[in-house]
């Protein structure tokens, strides 16, 4: 029988070092929604998620108090839109229409986020794929709860150039159509390569095309829990520092699976995944950066910021995977600079350049997230960002993804504030140097050989 | 049989197990185990219940137990066992 001492050990991890279960993730397929009357859609599109969502946020309440556990979000994604609205949108105004059906849809059941709202064109776009990402600035404007992303491209197909171009423009599009809001649209828009199907995550998550009608896939938590246990191994060799993470991580772990599997059953809906990753927000004790600096560094950035996030990284999958039955979405560290409060001071101490953090993401979960960068950032720059990011995703047969905030009116020295979960940022400076007769050759670099792997 | 778990933490006084107990038994819940510790003034309680019989939501009975320790000016969680077995156990 449980004890004293683990009902306790429990309890402090919930209490006082930030474990949470961060999203349960509701995929709703809207692939029986399509129509070629956009009206007819719109009704069609509301419908489905207002019905199959009804009871996510009241039985994540219930699941929430029941077991004494914080699930700080409950959320939906969808059917990537470009699809869905292929038959019924004619120009990129046609799609902001679906967009604020979705943002409605959420309103209703109230999530306070839907993600799908996004193109996959990691080979060639198709005209409605090309007008759903030129929808993006205007979508994200007039909406409140619409996360949007592109898949421009993967190890398979190789990187789609002429899509990357496309979004360089839309980001600096987007972030000029917020620009009141210290561009706070971007911070709804990812550049994806390798883009999972399940992933519960947002600003990325989108149901793709090969999953059920509808799917619970969870995305844990827990960078204070892990912070906390490497407190006590202090000048430990590798080989306790390892062992502890993986403890750490399978015990946060199991609860997302606990909560997956209760979820499913409550809303009568078949479980997915469960998303091992380290999110951290911007409180303070719930930070990857700082398990970082406790493993060793005395600053994130410095040397051997590499070594200790990819180790970081491995031992949380490796602890991760026994403790659920089925894994997937992004499934590692997170390291978005805005809604972390280490990345934060790192930024601001000089430690942790643009470069570094590109560096970081050859060995971990996502990409470069969340970076606040000078509004003056031309669109073919952003665009050579997402390209060397792509290129990183597309060799190492990983997800990479790009999340840059231009926010206009400011340069480095300023800060960017998006409040909430989203946090704020210091204006990072990028290399000034043009990459624009690259990013403006037509076309996509072919996908790279599988063999001769140096 | 379906269990749930209480932890009572706080500043000892008078009565804090009987009335905890008292509500556990006026609601149908029956007590399997129970631990206690007195450290540094503080007290520490946990009580392994069985809640198969309970009648009540049981999102209810933790938002009733927290309420009964708020009176007693202790902290009290009311929580299903599975989210610790899950986390310690194979």
């Amino acid at each position: 029988m449980i004890n004293m001492y683990e009902v306790s050990e429990t309890n402090k991890m919930i209490e006082s070092e930030n474990l949470d279960v961060r999203t349960i993730t509701l995929g709703i397929s809207l692939l029986d929604c399509i129509d070629s009357d956009l009206k007819e859609l719109n009704r069609k599109i509301y419908e489905k998620i207002t019905v199959t969502a009804r009871d996510l946020v009241r039985t994540g309440q219930d699941i929430e108090k029941e077991f004494g556990i914080p699930i700080v979000n409950k959320r939906i994604s969808v059917t990537p839109i470009a699809l869905v609205g292929a038959a019924a949108c004619r120009r990129p105004e046609d799609f902001v229409e679906i967009a604020k059906t979705l943002d409605q849809a959420a309103e209703t059941v109230g999530v306070n986020f839907i993600g799908g709202y996004s193109a996959l064109v990691s080979k060639a776009m198709t005209k409605s794929d090309e007008n759903l990402i030129r929808s993006i600035p205007q979508a994200l404007a007039v909406t409140e709860r619409i996360c949007s992303s592109v898949n421009v491209g993967s190890t398979k197909t190789g990187i789609n150039m002429d899509a990357v171009r496309l979004c360089g423009e839309i980001v600096k599009e987007t972030a000029e159509a917020t620009k009141e809001r210290d561009s706070l649209g971007c911070a709804k828009l990812v550049v994806f390569c390798n883009a999972p199907d399940d992933n519960p995550f947002m600003a990325g998550a989108f149901l793709g095309v090969t999953e059920a009608d509808a799917v619970i896939n969870v995305g844990v938590s827990g960078p204070g829990v892990v912070k906390k246990a490497l407190e006590k191994v202090r000048g430990k060799g590798f080989e306790e520092l390892c062992e502890t993470i993986k403890k750490t991580a399978f015990k946060v772990t199991r609860v997302g699976q606990l909560v997956a599997g209760e979820a499913s059953e409550r809303l009568g809906v078949p479980f997915g995944i469960v998303d091992l990753s380290l999110a951290p927000t911007p409180d303070v004790g719930d930070s990857v950066a700082e398990i970082l600096e406790e493993i060793g560094l005395e600053r994130v950035g410095a040397p051997g910021t590499t070594a200790a996030l990819a180790l970081l990284n491995d031992q949380v999958k490796k602890g991760g995977v026994m403790a659920s039955s089925y894994v997937g979405g992004l499934s590692g560290a997170f390291i978005p600079v805005s809604e972390d409060q280490g990345m934060i001071d790192a930024v601001q101490a000089g430690s942790l350049s643009l470069e570094k953090l590109e560096a970081m993401t050859c060995v971990c979960s996502v990409g470069l997230d969340m970076i606040a960068i000078p509004g003056k950032t031309s669109a073919s720059t952003i665009a050579g960002i997402i390209a060397d990011e792509m290129a990183i995703g597309m060799i190492n047969q990983k997800t990479t993804a790009v999340r840059l905030i231009p926010v206009i009116g400011k340069d480095v020295g300023d800060t960017a504030q998006f409040g909430g979960l989203l946090g704020y940022a210091p204006i990072i400076p990028v290399n000034e140097f043009g990459c624009e007769t690259f990013i403006n050759r037509k076309g996509r670099i072919p996908a790279p050989i599988h063999s001769f792997k140096n | 049989m379906k269990k749930c778990i209480v932890t009572v933490l706080g500043k000892d006084t008078v009565g804090i197990v009987a009335k905890v107990c008292t509500y556990l038994a006026e609601n149908g819940i029956n007590i399997l185990d129970i631990s206690q510790t007195i450290i540094q003034g503080y007290f520490n309680m946990m009580v392994i219940a069985d809640i198969t019989g309970l009648e009540k939501d049981f999102t209810l009975v933790c938002d009733e137990m927290a309420k009964l320790g708020e009176e007693i000016g202790v902290r009290i969680h009311c929580q299903r066992e599975e989210i610790f077995e899950k986390m310690h156990r194979l």
